[in-house]
């Protein structure tokens, strides 16, 4: 008999409205690969921790909240990284398929190999987060190249899978014209990108980083200014239509 | 029978018998596309608002009663006519001769008059004391026969909010009932049905009855006079729009001159005028605009209805409310839907005249709606927090498709079936009783069966459950029997002529009793079962305290280990009321509804298993307590959800507030995930729910300086308030429930 995958789970909410189409049940893995400055769940970071559950398990809880997920919701398994644990969020994914429910990857895109392949081939959908439009700032403050989350995108495209892609914006740091000129060209190279969120930096994750007594890298810039954010916003999809 | 105002109505069973509901099968017209037809309010309309709000801060610069007449007797015909600006109405008719003036309503009980009046600096005349030095109130009645016990549980809080000393309302007139047919048919019926008495037994409940019947035709008649009053006859069926919504309000406001009763509501009328608005519309005599005027008229006058109440009144049910719901959607017997163009007009109200609490604007949700409608009733409450929505699709198998929902929660068919409200009594508190022998540590009162104090160093599960059990049966018993006394009283010395009269002569009484601090006891409970309760005693040996050592699962996490203790204790409530039997053969019902009752009974209450402290808000209704919910928003509702209608058919009530961040990143996301949101939790078989939409930091904003938020709306639990009309600590429990958010 095969062993069951044990999946390590940093906490679960049951009405996640932001992270994928609709209303989702939303699964936060723990562990996380990369360590990037924006980070709003550093709880999620070290693999050690969290709960164990097997994917049936999961996947049986998720479906007691079927009736909300309406035409487009569904599960989304975020993190943390989920990529970490590929055997259990395939597996999860698989439980979940077999119970009607949709299924949405949250994930930075940093690691590619069979098992990540495998995992993709049972996901309906994929929140890619694009941190940085160039290499340095990536290395800088990712922790992995920007060549990473581009080959992942384009896998997603051969594949055909539909993409979210994500960017948190981070004053100083990402917030210029450029760098939306340069998301918007990504974004017209691969067709699998269905739609693209802006995110504004926030720091209220800053309480998660007192209590674990970490410090928190970004916790002296700004958040964005709202009429600065719109207007990116309008920029890129000008640039997008 | 014909009638030459009822030209170009398909013709049916209503033309021969009173029976509105045929009528408006007969005759509606479904409408299944969006809100994009409707019309703002016209120049008239926004000016006669502005006379309107001008009024609501003159009353809230008088400290929440404008004036109060304290000469006249509170009836159909006893004040002049009223006006906010004559001229501009359209829709007339006032409770006294001014608006925002209160009247007296002694019959229910004179404390409560003369203490209303004093609270806010008047005094009841000498003519009224002296007309009523003859007379018996209800609440002299009630008092003459409750027994001691039922005297001590009154106040010891173990039964709390009975309406012994008000009217008890929650009974809904078939108002739709003076416009289709008039005055003067609905008289004969009633008189045919005297008549058909005359061949019976006269025991007592026949001799009654008939007494009762003649009270009906004698207030008929009186509605005649009052409408014309207002230069209106009202002996004959309505002939076009203006008159069906003049006449049904006319009905309406009889009622509410009559009768103080806690909450008194509308029905379902948007549907019903609709049939005329559409015929009127037809014949070209109506545009959309002057539809639209008719009903934001109409419901103006909703909006100035007053009752005189006193301080501890309000502290039971916050925010001077009136309970004027009006029943909103539905789909029918048929399949077809029952939204209607008006069902948007009436909803559209809330931008012609702004948000507002009154009337009580309660959606009847079906998973078969138009998802246009879904999706405009979720804009509305996400832009103004002021509706409620009920499930249509595990009522409408029980009631049928023609039934409104009576307060907050309580569905009845309308013109058919009435009940007797009663309040509800406190599980937490009975839970203590159970374990202190009979004794109430926080009343220092000695109730129930009397036994020894708990013994044991821990609760234990089984143990307590035994206590429980028997303490349940003893109070089960005791609250039927006092509720028996107080409608026998109230049907005695206070019987609401103009109401029944709008009711069939045979109708089906419901007994509606209800339960406080279900969540507190259900945690409590699973807190002995799964974490260790030691109970720490004072000097005399009873138990006020307790230490909890350990985890134990909470209600609001949909964890059947604790929510099917949730919906067993109300199983099993209903069970035990079901045993003792009650006046007038009525039906038992059970509510999880607490309306703003949560924080008083919290208040008496001593410390609790569960780790709530002694004199802590319990949360409202069937809510989870405050912040104790780990798995978000969705898992609270299905441990809500688990709660069965069919244990409590007089309602569930659940409130719920989200951020706007939480519900979505865009307005569009937001209307999107909300249906979503309804459509799963009523798919659950879940029975209620208030949607507030908002930050918490809106709210501490509003509680620092109320004057800068004179408008703001939030549904607390079964009505909506102006939130500047609760009391401090109502408004402080408020903000610090549970708000779901998002990281």
């Amino acid at each position: 008999m095969q062993k069951k995958a044990i999946g390590k789970i940093n906490s679960i909410q049951t009405l996640g409205t932001l992270d994928g189409p609709g209303v989702r049940f939303v699964v936060f893995t723990q562990g996380c690969n990369l360590r990037c400055g924006c980070c709003h769940n550093p709880d999620t970071w070290d693999i050690n921790e969290g709960t164990e559950y097997t994917a049936e398990e999961l996947a049986e809880k998720a479906a007691h909240y079927k009736e909300y997920f309406g035409n487009d919701g569904g599960i989304t398994v975020s993190g943390g990284e989920p990529l970490l644990q590929p055997e259990f969020v395939t597996e999860l994914f698989k439980e979940c398929h077999k119970r009607g429910i949709n299924t949405c990857l949250d994930t930075s895109g940093s690691l590619m190999n069979d098992k990540t392949k495998e995992l993709l081939s049972v996901t309906d959908r994929v929140l890619l987060d694009i941190k940085y439009t160039n290499d340095e700032d990536y290395k800088k403050f990712v922790g992995c190249g920007i060549a990473a989350p581009l080959e992942f995108l384009e896998y997603l495209n051969s594949r055909n899978i539909p993409v979210t892609l994500r960017q948190v914006i981070i004053p100083t740091l990402n917030d210029s014209e450029k760098n939306i000129c340069l998301l918007a060209e990504i974004i017209k190279k691969y067709p699998c990108i269905k739609k693209t969120e802006l995110l504004p930096f926030k720091k209220l994750c800053q309480v998660k980083y007192d209590k674990l007594k970490i410090d928190f890298p970004f916790k002296d810039l700004p958040t964005p200014e709202a009429d600065k954010f719109r207007k990116l916003q309008e920029i890129l999809e000008k640039l997008t239509v | 029978m014909e009638h030459k105002n009822w030209n170009g109505f398909a013709a049916g069973a209503w033309q021969n018998e009173i029976n509105v509901r045929d009528f408006i099968q007969k005759n509606y017209k479904e409408y299944r596309g969006d809100e994009s037809f409707l019309s703002g309010a016209t120049k008239r309309t926004k000016e006669l608002m502005k006379k309107t709000e001008a009024l609501f801060k003159l009353e809230r610069q008088f400290g929440g009663v404008l004036d109060i007449d304290t000469t006249t007797v509170s009836s159909l015909t006893s004040y002049a006519p009223g006006y906010i600006d004559k001229e501009n109405e359209i829709i007339v008719g006032m409770q006294t001769n001014r608006p925002l003036k209160r009247g007296i309503n002694p019959f229910g009980g004179m404390r409560m008059a003369r203490q209303a009046c004093e609270a806010y600096g008047y005094k009841l005349s000498d003519k009224i004391e002296s007309e009523f030095q003859y007379r018996t109130t209800h609440n002299e009645g009630v008092f003459r026969a409750y027994t001691d016990e039922m005297r001590l549980a009154r106040r010891s809080h173990v039964i709390t909010g009975l309406p012994d000393a008000y009217g008890r309302g929650r009974i809904i007139g078939d108002y739709r009932r003076v416009a289709l047919y008039g005055i003067d048919k609905l008289i004969e019926e009633k008189k045919k049905d005297k008549s058909a008495l005359a061949n019976g037994d006269f025991n007592a409940d026949m001799t009654r009855l008939d007494e009762e019947l003649y009270q009906q035709i004698a207030f008929l008649g009186y509605m005649k006079e009052m409408a014309a009053m207002y230069g209106c006859d009202i002996s004959q069926p309505a002939a076009d729009t203006k008159e069906a919504v003049q006449w049904t309000y006319f009905a309406y406001l009889a009622a509410i001159k009559e009768q103080n009763g806690a909450a008194m509501s509308l029905g379902r009328v948007s549907t019903f005028f609709d049939i005329y608005i559409e015929r009127d519309l037809k014949n070209g005599v109506l545009s959309e605009a002057g539809a639209q005027e008719i009903i934001d008229d109409f419901v103006i006058k909703l909006r100035i209805a007053r009752h005189l109440r006193t301080p501890e009144y309000n502290e039971l049910f916050g925010g001077d409310p009136m309970w004027i719901t009006e029943s909103v959607g539905g789909m029918g017997e048929d399949g077809r839907t029952l939204v209607t163009k008006s069902s948007y007009r009436i909803l559209n109200t809330l931008y012609t005249l702004g948000s507002s609490p009154e009337p009580n604007l309660t959606v009847l949700w079906s998973n078969a709606l138009p998802e246009s409608f879904k999706k405009f009733c979720a804009k509305v409450s996400c832009d103004t927090d002021s509706i409620q929505y009920e499930n249509d699709d595990v009522m409408r198998p029980i009631y049928g498709d023609d039934y409104a929902i009576a307060c907050c929660v309580s569905a009845m068919k309308i013109g058919k079936q009435m009940q007797f409200f009663g309040a509800r009594c406190n599980l937490a508190k009975l839970l203590l009783i159970a374990l202190n022998g009979g004794y109430d540590t926080t009343s220092g009162i000695h109730i129930g069966p009397q036994g020894a104090v708990y013994e044991g160093e821990t609760l234990d599960y089984d143990k307590v459950m035994k206590l429980m059990e028997k303490y349940m049966s003893w109070l089960a018993r005791l609250y039927v029997n006092t509720m028996n006394i107080i409608h026998y009283m109230h049907d005695k010395y206070a019987y609401e002529k103009s109401q029944m009269a709008l009711h069939d002569t045979d109708v089906h009484r419901f007994m509606a009793f209800g339960i406080a601090g279900l969540s507190v006891v259900a945690d409590s409970l699973s807190a002995i079962k799964y974490a260790k309760v030691t109970p720490i005693r004072d000097e005399n040996g009873y138990i006020t305290e307790f230490e909890t050592e350990g985890d134990f699962p909470k209600y609001g996490n949909d964890d059947d280990r604790v929510d099917l203790i949730a919906k067993d204790m109300a199983h099993r409530m209903i069970v035990e009321l079901r045993k003792t039997p009650t006046y007038r053969d009525a039906e038992h019902t059970l509510s999880v509804l607490t309306i703003t009752s949560n924080v008083m009974y919290g208040k008496n209450t001593a410390s609790t298993p569960d780790g709530r402290k002694a004199g802590a808000p319990f949360a409202p209704g069937a809510n989870p307590m405050h912040n104790r919910e780990e798995n978000g928003a969705l898992a609270s509702l299905n441990s809500v959800a688990k709660i069965s209608y069919d244990d409590c058919r007089d309602g569930i009530s659940n409130t719920f507030s989200i951020t706007p961040q939480a519900l979505g990143r865009t307005a569009d996301e937001r209307v999107g995930n909300l249906v979503s949101i309804l459509d799963g939790y009523f798919a659950k078989k879940a029975h209620h729910i208030n949607i507030n939409v908002l930050n918490r930091e809106t709210l501490k904003a509003a509680y620092e300086d109320p004057e800068a938020y004179p408008n703001l709306t939030i549904r607390v639990s079964g009505y909506a308030v102006n939130f500047h009309k609760l009391s401090r600590e109502q408004q402080r429990e408020v903000i610090s429930r549970t708000f779901h958010e998002a990281m």
